[in-house]
């Protein structure tokens, strides 16, 4: 039943802060659920509940090997939101609360389901509830990034919506009679229509894709993630993105049981490429350092992409990248989140010297640069190398060489950004803002809190964990 | 009973392709509701004999949904912005009906090609979904106003719900209750990030939403 706890706690929680009166004290709402859910989700994974094939939702292993790093995700944003909330006391925080704690149960949902259907609608829920979250700088460009987010992603949730109901009429026509779980799809995975299935395959992974964020459905995330608060950047790219990747995960498992697993990994290591080459050519020209983050995480999602198709050791990787990508990425946000609140401007043009106006977030920024371009002993570096190594491991040189190339870029570009606003003088503009910026302990520990849990996942993964993702990737690869 | 259910299904598609070749705005608002009415209406038939009143209240709710509320709104959003045809499309109008009839045929085509149930053979259902889908993709990309834009959505999501038609009798009624509810609330959403748009930028041309580019 911890599995049910994990969807109707936050879900009551949000109830709850709904109804809440007080402005100051509702933010609090968030790191209490958030600290429940990280403590229900670790035990979940260290009792390893037996999940009953038939059962529409549950903690089988592959939620286990990601549903603690999600937690973790939220509970450090949950913290930081505390300060962050208090410092933009000028407008309501109760749509804010109420709607990241909706966020936190679809998410918990969509990670568990094991049902078609119930996965789908536990991701709409997911998209729909980060909507007033994009919106609430209130300005005219955070406007303009949630219509682009709502368009691209809302016609990528009908496109996969359209993808359900046509693995759902293959299981119809299939031995199955319809059954709309992952375990009923895989065991009757011989007798299912193959065409459909493919055609299926090709509207979900474009539609959960979208959410993703792999290339070519990627537009919205730049916009999306330069203009929401640094906390929602965040939970996007550590979160929500994990989410639609274990939906692609839980159907590639469907395909391959029909006998098309190649032409699904196929198409997995291209869009994997894609996305990770095409995100290292915007880094190294963009100038506004919020939206590097974007297409930073569009890289990482490559690199997920990649370790997906590689067979067992590869999606036990790409797990691993899972964690380390969420961890590393949120310092990354935080920090960034801080800098745009000192300096009140997001371009290399505009921005300089911020290692005086905001000493300590300047610090976690580089680190944390340092940390998502694979510098040791940070996770990154850890999960790309095994990513690298079972390409080596299944024949796929060319694709390691293309991926070493994207990296490299990325570091290129990335730091040439991070140091041009770190260094140099303060911009007058920074330092009119600098007096009413002052970096709180409420806003340096959660960054730094992601920068030791992104070395703890790097040097001290505990066996549970590990033991979970070489689980999850039997899991998804075992033939009936 | 599968000659009438054809007939609807037939006069959804010449829907599709009246949006596709309109200009004034009301009229393609007008296309997807009698469309949303026409779908509402067609598991009755689907069902034949044995109709339950759940099939009727899911019935009777997406006729009131797709029919009459959507579209009302959508109406509401015209009238206070004042704007009455799509002027500039990034696609013309006779483009868009020759997509419309061309991907009409692909989706005849595609229908043949794939393997149908016996029940389904000479069902109108995949190709009118395919069809509908095609538009609505046409209109999401092809047209510059966000009303435009919406009803391209709806019509996106009026073929998936005919070919969710197909498999009403083996899915669970939940999952097609939250599937319904979770499009109407996504619908509801972008209607008042337009309605915000609007007030925000005086406008609902969605070109003008270019402050955010590489």
């Amino acid at each position: 039943m911890i599995s049910l706890a994990l969807v109707w706690i936050p879900a009551a929680g949000a109830v709850l802060a709904a109804l809440w009166r007080s402005e100051r004290t509702r933010p609090l709402w968030l790191p209490a659920v958030g600290a429940v859910h990280v403590v229900l989700a670790f035990a979940v994974l260290i009792r390893a509940p037996e999940v009953p094939p038939t059962a529409w939702l549950g903690a089988d292993v592959l939620a286990r090997a990601v549903l603690p790093v999600v937690a973790l995700l939220f509970l450090v944003c949950a913290a930081y939101a505390v300060t962050y909330l208090r410092v933009r006391d000028e407008r309501s925080n109760r749509v804010f609360v109420t709607a990241l704690l909706v966020l936190l149960s679809a998410m918990s949902l969509a990670i568990q389901a094991r049902h078609l259907g119930l996965l789908w609608v536990a991701v709409e829920a997911a998209t729909l509830s980060t909507v007033p979250l994009l919106h609430f700088n209130g300005t005219p460009r955070a406007f303009e990034a949630t219509w682009k987010y709502l368009l691209v992603g809302g016609t990528g949730m009908a496109l996969s919506l359209l993808g359900t109901f046509f693995l759902g009429y293959a299981a119809l026509q299939g031995g199955g009679g319809g059954g709309l779980t992952f375990a009923a799809l895989v065991a009757h995975g011989a007798t299912l229509s193959r065409p459909w299935v493919l055609m299926a395959w090709v509207l979900l992974l474009t539609g959960y894709g979208t959410k993703m964020g792999l290339a070519p459905m990627h537009t919205w995330k730049p916009d999306a993630y330069g203009e929401a608060p640094g906390i929602i950047g965040a939970l996007l790219a550590g979160g929500l993105t994990t989410v639609a990747f274990v939906a692609i995960l839980r159907v590639r498992a469907v395909v391959a049981a029909v006998g098309a697993g190649a032409a699904a990994d196929r198409t997995l290591l291209g869009l994997g490429l894609v996305s990770a080459c095409l995100a290292a050519l915007f880094l190294v020209r963009t100038v506004d350092y919020k939206r590097m983050l974007a297409y930073s995480s569009i890289e990482q999602m490559g690199v997920l992409g990649v370790g997906a198709s590689l067979g067992p050791p590869g999606i036990a990787a790409a797990l691993f990248h899972v964690w380390s990508n969420a961890l590393t990425e949120g310092a990354l946000f935080l920090a960034a989140g801080n800098i745009r609140r000192a300096s009140a401007a997001q371009t290399r043009t505009e921005v300089a010297g911020m290692a005086t106006a905001a000493p300590a977030s300047s610090r976690m920024l580089v680190v944390g640069m340092l940390a998502v371009t694979m510098l040791p002993p940070f996770g990154p570096f850890f999960s790309e190398l095994r990513v690298l190594r079972a390409a080596l491991s299944a024949g796929q040189g060319a694709a390691v060489g293309l991926l070493l190339v994207a990296l490299w870029l990325a570091f290129v570009g990335m730091s040439r950004l991070v140091f041009a606003i770190v260094d140099g003088r303060p911009r007058s503009a920074a330092r009119a803002s600098d007096r009413r910026f002052r970096e709180r302990l409420g806003l340096l520990l959660p960054p730094m809190a992601f920068l030791v849990l992104s070395v703890w996942v790097g040097l001290a993964t505990p066996s549970v964990i590990s033991h979970a993702w070489r689980g999850a990737a039997t899991l998804l690869t075992r033939q009936p | 009973m599968s000659v009438t259910m054809n007939q609807m299904v037939a006069v959804a598609m010449g829907l599709n392709l009246l949006a596709l070749g309109s200009s004034r705005i009301p009229s393609v608002i007008r296309a997807v509701a009698a469309q949303g009415v026409i779908l509402g209406v067609l598991p009755l038939f689907l069902h034949g004999r044995g109709i339950g009143w759940p099939v009727v209240l899911v019935a009777a709710a997406t006729v009131a949904v797709k029919g009459f509320f959507i579209p009302g709104l959508l109406g509401r959003a015209v009238r206070t912005a004042g704007i009455e045809r799509d002027m500039e499309p990034l696609v013309g109008f006779v483009p868009s009906l020759l997509l419309g009839a061309a991907a009409t045929v692909l989706a005849m085509l595609a229908a043949g090609a794939l393997p149908l149930g016996a029940e389904d053979a000479g069902s109108l259902l995949v190709p009118g979904s395919l069809a509908s889908v095609a538009t609505g993709l046409v209109l999401l990309i092809g047209r510059t106003k966000a009303i435009s834009q919406v009803c391209g959505y709806l019509f996106l999501e009026n073929g998936i719900y005919l070919f969710g038609l197909l498999l009403i009798r083996s899915m669970p009624l939940v999952v097609e209750a939250g599937i319904l509810l979770d499009l109407t609330v996504a619908i509801f959403v972008i209607g008042i990030i337009v309605d915000r748009i609007q007030r925000a930028f005086d406008t609902l041309d969605t070109r003008h939403l270019t402050a955010l580019r590489e």
